[in-house]
């Protein structure tokens, strides 16, 4: 398919950004200065200011002598990147590929897309139009080429549209420099009398690379399709990637449940032909206001079903605000998994830690509840109560050791050992009273000490001794004595709860 | 005739049971669940799997044996490969202990919430889930709408659904199929040698949907519930506070 570029210029794009932040500035003649070899330079300026005889690279004492009432501000360095990521993150809902032009503009690849707008003129007309409403000065070409785009946008006078194969023509009339020229090579240019493309267009190579370098060579080839030119999008393209554009801006959840729905069987049907599920997955929301919204899931297994992942972006919706619409839904997958057709067939159905059922169940609740809440146990090699068990990774992880049945072990464990007051007949003895939370347990039976010493290795402390006891109502618990008995007692737990 | 007249009310009976949803099992499919003479509450003598049973418990200690009690039945529901879902807010289940009542605690997945709307949320999927065999949730409370959602679920998908309610100040109607309580009673000491014996509890069925609600002493040892003669057993007297 023939590549089709847009190039969009915007003239004035730090001084527009100024005048909307301090709408006082408006009718006034302002220039941008910032320092240049100890001399206050001029940056940027406006229309007001230009219509005053003002220009870009003027020094700032010139340019208030010829005016009057100039506003001279200084030049805020950097801003135009951050302007043009903010236009060019904007620019997404036209076509997924925008890169930043630095000083003053953005090339949007956009081959494919035009006709949703009906065609080139509509689509083209939109976005400026849209622009120039945000308060941007701006121009826009369409070409085959980078390069022509870029020229026809800056210089041209005829057409922003240059049909495909007319970009020779399109860029013949024009002045060098919109050949994207260093500076020298342009007063070179003119000193041997070169005024526009076309005079030089048809020399061959070998001249004009001994005169003007290979770099001019590539730049004149690249607008005119004979080299390739590459494109740094803001947003690297996801491979896995739906878009949906509302002719209409949408806010019901009706109509959120209907995108997910489309975006959903599309993608679900192009990861089926290619043996792949998805794991993680964002709904990104493109609004009316420029404001984006997103709603991510994750699966524990890869998932293809158009049904499961409705149902997980479903939980999600109340999270998504439409504010005044929504006019673009994209939905990425960022994480695909390959998935093995045969093995879901084998285990649908069929009840245990593999079942499809069971996975689609866990990524429900993660979805509204957190993936961090739900756990799953491995035994871990360890006697130390605390440690003698591990999350499990997944679903399919396995432990290779078995559960420790030989200690008495309470079915509850208390996650901080809860201080208790002891009454024991003998130091090493089981204590005969504790009191718990001000209740007074009076021990009828008792077993241990059963003593577990602290994995030294791992971290210091003292070790603990191990009491099971029952009250005389039958409650069991286990207590223990954190340390040796030193005189006064030592300090006394309670940890768990026997069944 | 007294003969007929009982026949009558039998059928009758087994009548209103089907239409309440409970089918007698069929012949040879029984499945046991280890429980002796407490199975013989429950309607046809089955204990009531796909419904949901609420256990009341007020103390912790109550908690933790409704837990031994529910895990010794997992014991035999995860028999073939199953999986469960414990559902509580305080998360302090300890699986390595889980193993002492025969529950592969490696197939129970827990699930920690932080309201009692999350844990019936999450119940109320889980229980729609056919591939799970048992779902038990820990919540403070339970009214009667939850309990019927509850048991509209479990309908369909015959998973069976366990309710521990930590607070039982008051006690309203619920829709589920058996309400327990279960009390730790103190053990008995094994041949007379010290220390601690099998774990026992007192188990009470308050309120079961057509069965006879009543009351047993059981332990559990070497692996299995096993009744204990009530003429050995002093019931203590609870001290308030």
């Amino acid at each position: 398919m023939q590549k089709r570029y847009m190039s969009i210029w915007f003239r004035h794009l730090v001084t527009d950004w100024l005048m909307l932040r301090q709408p006082e500035l408006k009718d006034l003649p302002i220039v941008l200065v910032a320092p240049e070899h100890n001399r206050m330079m001029v940056k940027a300026t406006n229309v007001a200011a230009e219509a005053q005889g003002v220009s870009v690279g003027m020094a700032a004492a010139d340019a208030k002598a010829i005016t009057s009432n100039l506003q001279v501000i200084d030049y805020p360095l950097g801003k135009e990147n951050q302007l043009l990521r903010r236009l060019g993150l904007w620019c997404i809902r036209y076509t997924p590929i925008v890169a930043i032009d630095l000083p003053d503009g953005l090339i949007l690849d956009i081959s494919g897309c035009p006709h949703l707008w009906g065609s080139e003129k509509g689509y083209l007309k939109t976005i400026v139009l849209k622009l120039r409403d945000m308060g941007y000065d701006t121009r826009a070409a369409i070409a085959d080429t980078v390069g022509a785009a870029w020229a026809i946008a800056r210089y041209g006078k005829v057409t922003p549209i240059i049909e495909s194969g007319g970009q020779a023509e399109g860029i013949a009339n024009l002045i060098p420099a919109a050949l994207r020229l260093e500076p020298e090579i342009l007063d070179k240019l003119y000193k041997l009398g070169f005024r526009s493309v076309k005079s030089f267009m048809a020399m061959p190579r070998t001249v004009l690379r001994r005169r003007f370098g290979e770099g001019f060579l590539l730049r004149l080839a690249q607008a005119l399709g004979k080299a390739d030119e590459h494109l740094k999008p803001i947003i690297p393209p996801v491979p896995y990637a739906e878009r949906l554009l509302c002719l209409e801006p949408v806010r019901t959840d009706t109509a959120i449940e209907i995108a997910i729905q489309k975006l959903s069987a599309s993608l679900c049907s192009r990861l089926q032909a290619e043996g792949k599920g998805i794991r993680k997955a964002v709904l990104k929301c493109f609004r009316v206001d420029g404001k984006m919204v997103q709603a991510a899931i994750t699966t524990t297994r890869g998932s293809r079903s158009v049904s499961h992942l409705c149902k997980l972006f479903g939980l999600q919706i109340d999270k998504i605000e439409p504010a005044l619409g929504i006019e673009l839904f994209l939905l990425e997958a960022q994480k695909v998994e390959d998935i093995d057709t045969i093995q879901e067939k084998l285990w649908a159905g069929h009840p245990g830690l593999q079942d499809t059922a069971l996975a689609e169940l866990l990524d429900r609740i993660a979805g509204k509840i957190g993936p961090e809440r739900i756990k799953r146990y491995l035994p871990a090699e360890h006697y130390w109560p605390e440690r003698s068990m591990r999350p499990a990774v997944s679903l399919k992880d396995v432990s290779a050791t078995a559960w420790r049945s030989n200690r008495p072990r309470p079915i509850r464990l208390l996650a901080k050992p809860e201080p208790i007051e002891v009454m024991a007949l003998l130091p090493d003895y089981p204590p005969k009273v504790f009191i718990h939370k001000g209740k007074r347990h009076v021990v009828g039976k008792a077993d241990g000490p059963e003593r577990i010493e602290r994995e030294w290795w791992l971290d210091r402390g003292e070790h603990r001794d191990y009491y099971m006891v029952e009250d005389e109502d039958g409650g069991r618990y286990w207590l223990f004595r954190s340390g040796h008995y030193d005189g006064h007692g030592g300090d006394w737990y309670l940890h768990g709860y026997f069944a | 005739m007294p003969a007929t007249k009982k026949e009558l009310i039998d059928s009758l009976q087994k009548d209103i049971l089907q239409l309440e949803g409970y089918k007698p099992p069929p012949a040879g499919t029984q499945q046991l669940m280890g429980l002796g003479p407490i199975e013989a509450a429950f309607p046809n003598g089955v204990f009531p799997l796909g419904t949901v049973h609420e256990l009341v418990c007020g103390t912790t200690e109550e908690a933790t044996a409704s837990s031994g009690l529910i895990t010794g039945l997992l014991s035999v529901l995860m028999q073939n490969g199953g999986v469960c879902l414990w559902i509580s807010l305080t998360g302090n289940l300890f699986p390595s202990a889980l193993v002492n009542f025969g529950a592969e605690a490696d197939r129970l997945i827990f699930i920690r919430v932080m309201k009692d709307q999350e844990a019936l949320w999450v119940m109320e999927e889980a229980l729609k889930c056919p591939g799970l065999v048992a779902v038990i949730a820990e919540v403070k409370e339970l009214d009667f709408k939850q309990s019927r959602r509850l048991q509209l679920a479990v309908e369909q998908s015959h998973v069976t659904g366990f309710i521990l309610r930590n607070t039982s100040k008051k006690i309203g109607s619920t829709a589920c199929a058996a309400r327990w309580q279960v009390k730790p009673l103190p053990s008995e000491a094994v041949d007379g040698l010290p220390g601690l014996g099998f774990p026992r509890w007192q188990i009470e069925l308050l309120r079961v949907r057509n069965g006879h609600p009543s009351h047993w002493v059981m332990e559990w040892a070497a692996g299995q519930f096993r009744p204990v003669d009530k003429k050995q057993v002093l019931i203590p007297e609870r001290k308030a506070g």
